[in-house]
């Protein structure tokens, strides 16, 4: 993806073919020969993960659609159906539900990883921002289709979530309206729900090309955060990051299984096996377990407005990180103090989702507002930090910091120390 | 080397920082539990033979479950999403395909229309769903104080309580997930013939300690020896709540036993399966981590990353 290919196919009909549309090359060029950095470590691999879990939700969803009914009297019963009588339906819908999860989980160390490698930084500032907006239909993907089961949890989340949108001043009422489809979440919104939930993660995919293209243009961020030099810096990408990738795709579906098979309504809400009731509100409103911190954040905050100015916001502001982040060294390896800022910000993330999950009394709510200003806090204080902080000397290049200084005299014993902890952050 | 130290020191201060926030939000938790444990104790686990990664449903306590279902519940309480025939299927009840067909004939249900246009009955056929014994909620809610029974289908994944504490750290490693039986087998043992002191029972309910707020509108539905076993289990409430929750849970979650061996093989082949890469990739990585293995890496392409403006 990255400029034309040299590739030319041995077979005389693939030549042929080739000359016509060029597109066996562009594989080849993207997936076959791309140059990555040698020393990439297993966080790398969660690149190739979420792309697996994009396919894998795409060919259940249409799956689960064929026997689905997005319709409000009947579709709580569908799900049923399917988990009884469709031939191996628990099993789609279970790595469905389950997948959305691992979804988020591979997401968030994707983002955790980059913001310790500072993979934003130039030029890979558009690559980011694709990111950012992938992550944003990701998470209006897994919200509708958690409305679609139709249990009590379905319908009080896209209650409060669509309720979000009254609090814009004048055109809130009219805008929550029109999402409803009518004057409350009923059938109407059911089925536009439905419609977004199918349509998004082809929108996903069309965004994730362009990151992929974006990604080949400069080639990978890596664990030292220093550009690529030379070709001894770099491996192809077949064989080394393909069973690099495989293998860390294989272990994260060790996860993924145990969960489907063994635990498969563990990160769900028993509530959301009571069919929905407009009538009677839960006594526990919660969210999935990746918009926890969010939902913390909007709850926070005691005015409405501004509760779902931090939600958004708390998530938008991720965009502006390569210009917030004014430091020039990319890898937090390097950079001792916002290392520490960044642990602190990963931890306050998890806080938040605690506090997300809890009824939001007494200590709660405290904590919600400290870990939600220290969420924000944090981007002022990288932006100033940047101009302070001295870092670590780095090496020159990517060999040496594999190789140790004096690549090629014997030094494979020290290369094999120093590349280790690069694999862990 | 260069990079350990500063990797090490940064981990335990995440660490400390981690925990310290764990202790914190931890406290006022600790003493709210304290405050109302002796109000709302959790329901008891039971022993369940579906627990667990090799768990299996126990036939004969389906069947048994089944009983205590048609003969007491089922006054009162739908199951919509069952049919008959899954009486009889593998990792259910079990119960023979003639048996299935001659309980389904038992019942009338309502299908198509007779020659005159109304409503015409019929005898059940397997491929039934059991019908419900109130027409409409409205007239479920009338015939028992404005309470609605809730539908039985999936009503042991419905149900769980506030364990507080860190389950959701320890589940993954304990595989507990029997949380709605555990519930629905309390509540049947936890009904009081009289409430604790200064509790005001409001009229036509009945006490129960696991019930959240404890006046439930249902009456104790069970009593030593109103279900006849005929397989020689004692004729208790204690068994009959075991027997029902199980049963439930069956109702709940068919595909259970189904589940936990296709997930036994599919997690050994993934196991094997990353082993075995593992291996690949440490075979094809052999020469690259080598200096000299540099020089080797004649598959790189020629051309390098593009350059970058």
């Amino acid at each position: 993806m990255s400029g034309p290919s040299t590739y030319v196919p041995q077979n005389p009909v693939l030549r042929w073919f080739e000359s016509r549309l060029p597109i066996i090359g562009l594989v080849h060029s993207s997936f076959i020969v791309f140059p990555n950095p040698r020393n990439l470590n297993y966080f790398w691999t969660f690149g190739g993960i979420l792309a697996f879990m994009l396919v894998s939700q795409i060919v259940t969803g249409v799956v689960l659609a064929m026997h689905y009914t997005p319709e409000a009297t009947m579709a709580f019963d569908s799900v049923e159906h399917i988990m009884r009588d469709v031939n191996f339906g628990w099993l789609l819908r279970y790595v469905h539900s389950n997948g959305a999860s691992m979804f988020f989980i591979a997401v968030y160390i994707h983002i955790a990883r980059g913001m310790y490698y500072g993979s934003y930084k130039a030029p890979r500032e558009i690559l980011w921002i694709l990111g950012v907006i992938i992550f944003l239909l990701m998470m209006a993907t897994a919200f509708m289709g958690y409305v679609l089961p139709w249990g009590q949890m379905s319908f009080w989340g896209a209650k409060v979530i669509t309720s979000l949108f009254s609090a814009i001043p004048v055109v809130g009422d009219s805008i929550t309206i029109w999402l409803w489809g009518g004057y409350s979440v009923g059938n109407a919104t059911l089925n536009r729900f439905f419609s977004l939930h199918y349509l998004l993660p082809f929108m996903i995919l069309g965004v994730v090309v362009l990151h992929i293209w974006a990604l080949h243009v400069p080639g990978s961020n890596n664990p030292v955060g220093v550009e690529v030099k030379s070709k001894k810096d770099t491996l192809p990408f077949h064989p080394y990051f393909t069973v690099k990738d495989g293998l860390g795709l294989v272990c994260f579906l060790i996860v993924y299984a145990y969960i489907v098979f063994f635990m498969p309504n563990y990160l769900g809400h028993a509530d959301n096996y009571i069919p929905a009731n407009p009538l009677q509100t839960p006594p526990h409103i919660v969210p999935e377990w990746y918009f926890l911190p969010y939902y913390a954040m909007l709850r926070a905050i005691p005015s409405k407005l501004g509760g779902v100015c931090a939600l958004f916001g708390s998530i938008l502001i991720l965009a502006f990180l390569p210009w917030i982040d004014t430091s020039r060294v990319r890898s937090a390896n390097f950079r001792p103090v916002y290392r520490v800022f960044l642990f602190v910000f990963f931890a306050v993330v998890v806080g938040l989702g605690y506090c997300g999950s809890q009824e939001p009394v007494g200590a709660i709510v405290t904590w919600s507002r400290v870990l939600t200003l220290y969420y924000f806090a944090f981007f002022p204080i990288i932006f100033v930090l940047g101009f302070f902080e001295t870092p670590r000397k780095m090496p020159a290049s990517i060999t040496e910091a594999v190789l140790g200084r004096h690549a090629g005299s014997g030094a494979f014993a020290g290369a094999q120390a120093a590349s280790g902890p690069s694999t862990e952050g | 080397m260069l990079i350990t130290e500063p990797m090490m020191s940064a981990k335990s201060r995440l660490l400390s920082a981690a925990l310290v926030f764990g202790l914190m939000a931890a406290a006022p938790a600790l003493a709210q539990d304290a405050q109302t444990a002796a109000e709302n104790p959790l329901p008891p686990m039971q022993s369940w033979s579906f627990a667990g990664p090799f768990g299996k449903y126990d036939t004969q306590q389906l069947q048994r479950g089944y009983q205590v279902y048609k003969t007491v519940c089922s006054n009162c309480h739908s199951m919509k999403d069952v049919a008959f025939r899954n009486l009889a299927d593998p990792g259910g009840p079990e119960f023979s395909a003639s048996q299935v067909k001659a309980l389904a004939a038992t019942y009338q249900i309502t299908d198509g229309v007779d020659d005159s246009g109304n409503p015409a009955q019929r005898p059940g056929r397997p491929s039934d769903y059991f019908p419900s014994p109130f027409p409409n909620d409205a007239a479920a809610r009338a015939a028992n104080g404005g309470a609605l029974p809730p539908d039985m289908s999936v009503l042991a994944k419905a149900r769980s309580y506030e364990r507080g504490g860190a389950w959701f750290v320890t589940e993954p490693f304990t595989q507990y997930q029997e949380e709605g039986p555990d519930y629905i087998h309390a509540l049947l043992n936890g009904f009081e013939d009289k409430p604790p002191e200064g509790f005001k029972l409001p009229e036509g309910k009945y006490y129960n300690v696991y019930f959240p707020g404890h006046a439930i509108s249902m009456p104790p539905p069970l009593s030593d020896g109103v279900v006849d076993y005929t397989d020689g289990s004692p004729k208790t409430v204690a068994q009959y709540s075991k027997d029902i929750a199980a049963f439930l849970q069956w109702a709940a979650e068919p595909k259970l036993d189904q589940r936990k061996q296709t997930g036994f093989n599919a997690v050994v082949f993934l196991i094997v399966f990353a082993g075995l890469l593992y291996y690949v990739k440490r075979k094809i990585w052999a020469g690259v981590k080598d200096a000299s293995g540099t020089e080797g890496v004649g598959l790189a392409p020629a051309t390098g990353p593009r350059p970058r403006v």
